[in-house]
């Protein structure tokens, strides 16, 4: 059974410095909010393709992006929170979900394989076949020599050349952090359905670190502290993903809701003020830019 | 002084590009038995994959994301099927995409005579997607033409090349005689039979025009194709692959379509390429290619 605790490091939001803390929320917030109206535009009639919403895993990116904000970036399909968190322009999101040429791709690729090359950010444009970033990820940091970080999902992980490249990124040595955003679920099939193993092991096999948690942010930042000294690594992050697999549907109460607890947590360290500014500043921002194109 | 074989062209172009150009040259057993029909040069920049073929092609693609201008090897073109799915899904899609580029340069090297999943000349498949460039030169100045275009373009290119070639020193012009009966186009490995056909042709009195076909993809019909068909009103376009939905057809139906003369298709037959004889399925041979063409020109000898 899956636990919202599983290797949180107790009491760790309490060392970190209150600046960093409400950085992280902030840009779990970009990501809820945006998406709300995301929602809302389906309802609207006015997103017509298909979309992979990130609400509910936010906070893996949100923390990331603090720690590795110069690696380049190969994320997966469910792609939003990375996006946003690594500092993509929210409108230009916005006009590739609608399809128009403002989009990050001209509203040719759609929310799945988003791509942005600007402001130092580098990151790779995912096409849809699940793990296909992760050789291309590894190829990158070899041809480069530049630090890259890698995200997929526990679904892609199972695909044979993830491990493939993998073992290759351990062979040579290769500057990558490989991150599995696990959510537990292909389309709506478990893990425990589709295998008996664990991909933290897999790449223990490598020889490389691995590490298995939850999507506490700050765990997570300090996680991806420790690894990005040590690469090739892998963090295997057990999340929870709140609409479906595609679409803005709803399956279920996920087994957790990061974002509430996150909310809860900046409460008990007396944050509670500055943190409900984050959140309305953000929530206005996105409106008024959803509001724009509705 | 020798002449330059084809394969001395490929590994001097290859030396050049890894150690002036930054490049990378990225393949499985690369070093290991004659350094891929002596093709490749001992030189760094070499990446030795593991038996890995689609990530090995992720990989690959991944260097070209990174402007490194790989050159991928694939020994044996069948594997194209396994190596496919990173070239086809990312690199081909990428610039019309995202208006990033991922150029590669695909050594897709096709055999005969060595069984079903290595003697297979799949470059059709290629033509197929969007986003490739696509060509299989046959001469030393072909090469290096090919290789010229790659660097002044940024697409994937799949170049289809054809172990037959390697030792080949000789370059092939176009033949037009006057008042040919037929236009016989020859594309890859067939283009060494076509010429020995058409000698055969020839003294049998059929006067035939060889049009050699280096570019697949980007392909359209000049006038360099269309007047000696024009002229001889009878054409065959000629394959290594398979004949149906392959380069042949492909190219047979453009022929006809701007010229109004029929052109047939001649490549595989519908079967797979076993090891053995009678069994084997071989590209069309030089006696194929003669029956072939004077039965379309109709005479009885």
């Amino acid at each position: 059974m899956r636990l919202s605790t599983c290797g949180v490091i107790p009491k760790l939001s309490r060392v970190f410095e209150q600046d960093i803390s409400l950085e992280m929320f902030r840009k779990m917030c970009l990501t809820r909010y945006f998406e709300a109206g995301v929602v809302e535009a389906i309802k609207k009639g006015s997103i017509k393709c298909i979309v992979y919403l990130s609400s509910g895993q936010e906070s893996i990116s949100a923390a990331m992006s603090l720690v590795i904000p110069d690696f380049m970036i190969f994320a997966q399909h469910r792609c939003h929170a990375t996006y946003l968190s690594f500092g993509g322009n929210p409108i230009k999101l916005r006009d590739e979900l609608l399809g128009l040429p403002g989009g990050t791709s001209g509203g040719r690729a759609g929310s799945n394989c988003l791509q942005y090359h600007e402001k130092n950010v580098a990151m790779y444009g995912h096409h849809g076949l699940i793990g296909e970033n992760v050789p291309l990820a590894v190829g990158a940091a070899l041809g480069s020599g530049k630090p890259t970080v890698c995200f997929f999902g526990d679904g892609a992980a199972e695909e044979d050349y993830v491990f493939a490249a993998m073992g290759f990124a351990a062979t040579h040595k290769l500057p990558v952090l490989f991150v599995c955003e696990d959510n537990n679920l292909s389309i709506l099939t478990t893990v425990d359905t589709r295998r008996g193993w664990s991909m933290t092991n897999v790449a223990k096999s490598f020889g490389m670190p691995a590490y298995e948690t939850v999507d506490d942010p700050w765990t997570v930042y300090l996680k991806t502290q420790e690894m990005k000294n040590q690469l090739p690594a892998f963090i295997n992050i057990h999340t929870c993903r709140a609409y479906w697999h595609a679409g803005a549907g709803i399956d279920g109460p996920p087994e957790w809701d990061r974002y509430n607890i996150v909310k809860n947590e900046l409460e008990n360290l007396g944050l509670a003020a500055q943190m409900n500014q984050i959140e309305t500043v953000v929530q206005i921002y996105m409106e008024e830019l959803w509001n724009k194109r509705q | 002084m020798e002449q330059k074989t084809v394969a001395d062209t490929i590994r001097e172009i290859t030396r050049k590009h890894l150690t002036q150009n930054n490049g990378l040259l990225l393949g499985e057993s690369i070093s290991a038995v004659g350094w891929v029909n002596n093709t490749v040069p001992n030189c760094p920049g070499i990446i030795e994959l593991p038996m890995t073929d689609v990530a090995g092609a992720g990989i690959a693609v991944g260097t070209a994301l990174v402007g490194r201008r790989p050159i991928f090897v694939i020994r044996f073109q069948d594997f194209l099927i396994l190596n496919g799915s990173p070239l086809i899904f990312y690199a081909a899609k990428t610039k019309e995409l995202h208006g990033k580029s991922a150029p590669i340069f695909v050594r897709a090297i096709a055999s005969e005579g060595l069984g079903p999943v290595h003697s297979g000349v799949l470059h059709s498949i290629f033509m197929h997607f969007p986003g490739f460039r696509v060509c299989s030169p046959m001469t030393p100045k072909e090469y290096e033409e090919i290789w010229e275009d790659f660097l002044a373009n940024d697409d994937p290119m799949i170049v289809s090349e054809h172990r037959t070639s390697y030792s080949n020193t000789q370059e092939m012009c176009d033949v037009i005689v006057e008042n040919a009966d037929i236009t016989l186009y020859a594309i890859s490995s067939t283009r060494f039979d076509v010429c020995k056909a058409a000698e055969m042709l020839n003294e049998d009195g059929i006067k035939c025009n060889i049009i050699n076909i280096v570019w697949l993809k980007p392909f359209s019909v000049t006038s360099r194709l269309a007047e000696p068909l024009v002229q001889s009103k009878r054409g065959i376009v000629i394959d290594s692959g398979h004949e149906i939905a392959g380069a042949s057809q492909s190219i047979a139906y453009e022929l006809t379509q701007a010229t109004g003369y029929s052109v047939k298709a001649l490549g595989l037959y519908d079967k797979t390429k076993c090891l053995c004889p009678p069994f084997q399925n071989k590209a069309p041979d030089v006696n194929r290619i003669y029956e072939i063409a004077k039965e379309i020109c109709g005479r009885r000898f």
